[in-house]
């Protein structure tokens, strides 16, 4: 669902041999959003929240909704070397990054290849650790649908929750989803949702200011998995969120919103 | 003509309760499996299948499924290699492999000449991408699957035909030393044929490779354009196909009296492990049938307008009556029963047929009583038939090239 009150507008720019949709919109210093499995969710009241203080910078991925895959990327790590270069063409110099979910191991890989890219870093229930408690759920063996529902804590209580997962959704956003879990599968079918060398690597990010932030009640990636980014990644703040699922960005909206405002605007 | 006989190799356990509603969803737990049921079905199977090759079968045909009581078989290696041994003259023909969830596939190549060199030669190799259940069970990436499966195919051809040691190093698959200790008897290697249900990629790949084409228990319509489509695409490649590229696989059964077979026939949708059953196969797992990127989303609508949406699961699980009227099944009396083979014969002219059997709820005593009439009265009709429609097997006529082949029986003993 579009909120108006912010112009957002999505071009096609040609960065490190390829070619990406990526949507901008919003004032102030730069914010790279890298979204989850599901693809970018269109522009919802998390995003007008954060726009109201960044210029939200928000890629469709490669092999997601709107970009064209790379044929030769792999895995999670070979993605991120491919948008390491990517940002230098885009040549904003270091910026500050947000990752939901996949889009936050992602944040996480280029982050332990450059922590330099980065003014502050925050993950938003990110897969790409091996939960040491609990496991991530399997989302290839249901419909997406069914892993929508299930990732938030409570749906009536989540009015966006329907803007994002209609009861009845259209050929079109069917579509999308299937096309973002295809350019997901690639990425994460195994090691399921993880690279298992990961947190070895994260303490490179020691001078990178970085938040995580997780809902109790995710059914998605178990909090354990928080925990373990923040142990792994001296100097990180976390937040945990009561009473919250896998979706903060619609679930607690407004808070986390104002609790990344706070993180990097200090 | 080739005739084969095929069975899935149903689970059978009456305590075990009816499994067919959770068969497809990969969810029933194999602790309800009773390891001593386990043991007397494999043995039961490997009975009727050497009954088979006694009453006349010239093939026998395997396959296998993961992780699923509708199919016992989970290493089709694993019975052809006692069927190699246990058996004399008849093909022993896997359709098949499912290459991409092997991960390592000279392993495969080697196993796969030695049931070639135990068998004197009998081997025909077929393989197969795998449905969703089968990624699903190895852990196979699914968007990989075509990839895989035409990198192991180039790799086992060039391990049977190229002296090692040499490396390989490709996009799936890498090897720093190929040089497996087994050659395949046959040469350059086994038979390969490609079964299919309904994928137009497979259908013009397999075209493309010359091999022959098995439709698996598709109904009539969709397997003469599936056909049609392989001849089109030969002969857009210059090459003419006939019967000798195209073979099918039904369910026939034959017993001693009408009432009988009808009663019998039914057995094909019953049965604890039946996911045929209506009733019985539960809520298929959609996200399971189709795993992100295992076909090609351009692929399943191509394949949806050529063939409808009825694929395997949907074509065997309408009612005993409308399979029995569409002759996709077919049960009755030797006398009653060829006159319908015969129609289906001149309506697909299939090289090879497979008659599958002795499935769903059907006992031991069943199969074997069908085996022996098929013996005695279905195989030599079914085989003059096949002379007088001119219907040529692959080792009869060469798929390849369209010529006659010269009988290697030198291999046998």
């Amino acid at each position: 669902m579009s909120h108006a009150s912010t112009a957002w507008a999505m071009e096609t720019v040609h960065l490190a041999g390829a070619d990406l949709k990526l949507i901008k919109g919003g004032s102030g210093e730069p914010l790279l959003i890298l979204h989850d499995e599901m693809g970018h969710p269109g522009w919802l009241r998390f995003h007008e929240l954060l726009a109201q203080n960044f210029t939200l910078y928000i890629p469709h991925h490669p092999g997601f909704g709107e970009s064209p895959p790379l044929e030769w990327v792999m895995n999670m790590r070979d993605l991120a070397g491919w948008y390491l270069e990517a940002l230098d063409d885009l040549g904003l110099g270091p910026i500050n990054v947000l990752g939901s979910s996949i889009g936050g191991w992602l944040a996480a890989e280029m982050a332990t290849m450059c922590p330099t890219q980065f003014k502050n870093l925050v993950l938003l229930a990110a897969t790409g650790v091996k939960p040491p408690e609990g496991e991530i759920f399997d989302i290839y063996q249901v419909v997406a649908k069914s892993y929508l529902e299930a990732s938030v804590l409570n749906r009536t209580q989540t009015p966006e929750f329907s803007d994002v997962c209609p009861d009845d959704p259209s050929p079109e956003l069917l579509d999308a989803w299937d096309s973002a879990r295809e350019g997901a599968c690639l990425l994460s079918w195994r090691p399921y949702m993880h690279y298992p060398n990961l947190p070895f690597l994260l303490s490179r990010l020691k001078n990178l200011r970085t938040l995580i932030i997780w809902g109790r009640d995710d059914a998605i990636v178990p909090l354990s998995a928080g925990e373990l980014y923040h142990s792994s990644i001296p100097g990180s703040e976390l937040v945990v969120l009561d009473r919250c699922g896998h979706r903060p960005d619609i679930e607690k909206s407004s808070e986390v919103a104002e609790i990344i405002n706070g993180f990097i605007g200090t | 003509m080739l005739i084969g006989h095929f069975t899935e190799q149903p689970w059978q356990d009456d305590k075990s309760g009816l499994m067919g509603t959770q068969s497809t969803d990969l969810s029933i737990s194999n602790g309800l499996y009773d390891p001593n049921v386990g043991a007397h079905l494999y043995n039961r199977y490997l009975d009727e299948k050497v009954y088979a090759e006694e009453m006349g079968f010239d093939a026998l045909m395997l396959n296998e499924h993961h992780s699923t009581p509708f199919c016992m078989q989970g290493v089709t290696n694993v019975g052809a290699s006692i069927l190699a041994r246990i058996t004399k003259k008849a093909k022993i023909i896997i359709l098949g492999n499912v290459l991409p969830i092997w991960d390592d596939p000279l392993w495969l190549a080697e196993q796969l000449a030695m049931i070639d060199m135990i068998s004197r030669g009998r081997l025909v190799s077929g393989f197969v991408r795998g449905g969703g259940r089968e990624s699903f069970a190895h852990n196979s990436p699914p968007h990989y699957n075509r990839e895989r499966f035409q990198e192991a195919h180039d790799f086992l051809i060039k391990a049977w035909t190229t002296p090692g040691p040499w490396r390989w190093e490709g996009k799936h698959y890498h090897y720093r030393y190929v040089n497996p200790w087994a050659r395949p008897l046959q040469q350059p290697h086994p038979p390969i044929w490609i079964p299919s249900t309904v994928s137009v990629e497979t259908v013009k790949w397999t075209a493309e490779h010359r091999y022959p084409l098995v439709l698996l228990a598709t109904k009539l319509e969709p397997t003469r354009d599936a056909f049609q489509l392989y001849h089109d695409t030969a002969e857009e490649l210059g090459y003419k196909s006939g019967s000798q590229n195209v073979a099918y696989l039904w369910k026939v059964h034959v017993d001693e009296t009408e009432e009988k077979a009808e009663e019998v026939g039914r057995k094909y949708l019953s049965g604890v492990s039946n996911p045929f059953l209506a009733g019985n196969e539960g809520e298929v797992n959609s996200a399971i049938m189709s795993l992100p990127g295992h076909t090609s989303r351009t692929s399943r609508r191509l394949s949806t307008t050529a063939f409808g949406p009825a694929g395997r699961f949907g074509t065997n699980r309408r009612p005993f009556e409308d399979q029995v009227n569409d002759n996709t099944i077919i049960t009755g009396t030797p006398k009653s029963v060829l006159p319908k083979i015969r129609s289906v014969l001149e309506y697909l002219r299939p090289g090879s047929v497979f008659f599958w059997d002795g499935d769903g709820a059907m006992s031991h005593e069943d199969q074997m009583r069908s085996l022996r009439l098929m013996g005695e009265e279905v195989l030599p009709a079914v085989r003059e038939m096949g002379k007088e429609l001119e219907l040529f097997s692959p080792f009869e006529v060469d798929p390849s090239t369209g010529e006659k082949v010269i009988q290697a029986d030198s291999l046998v003993p």
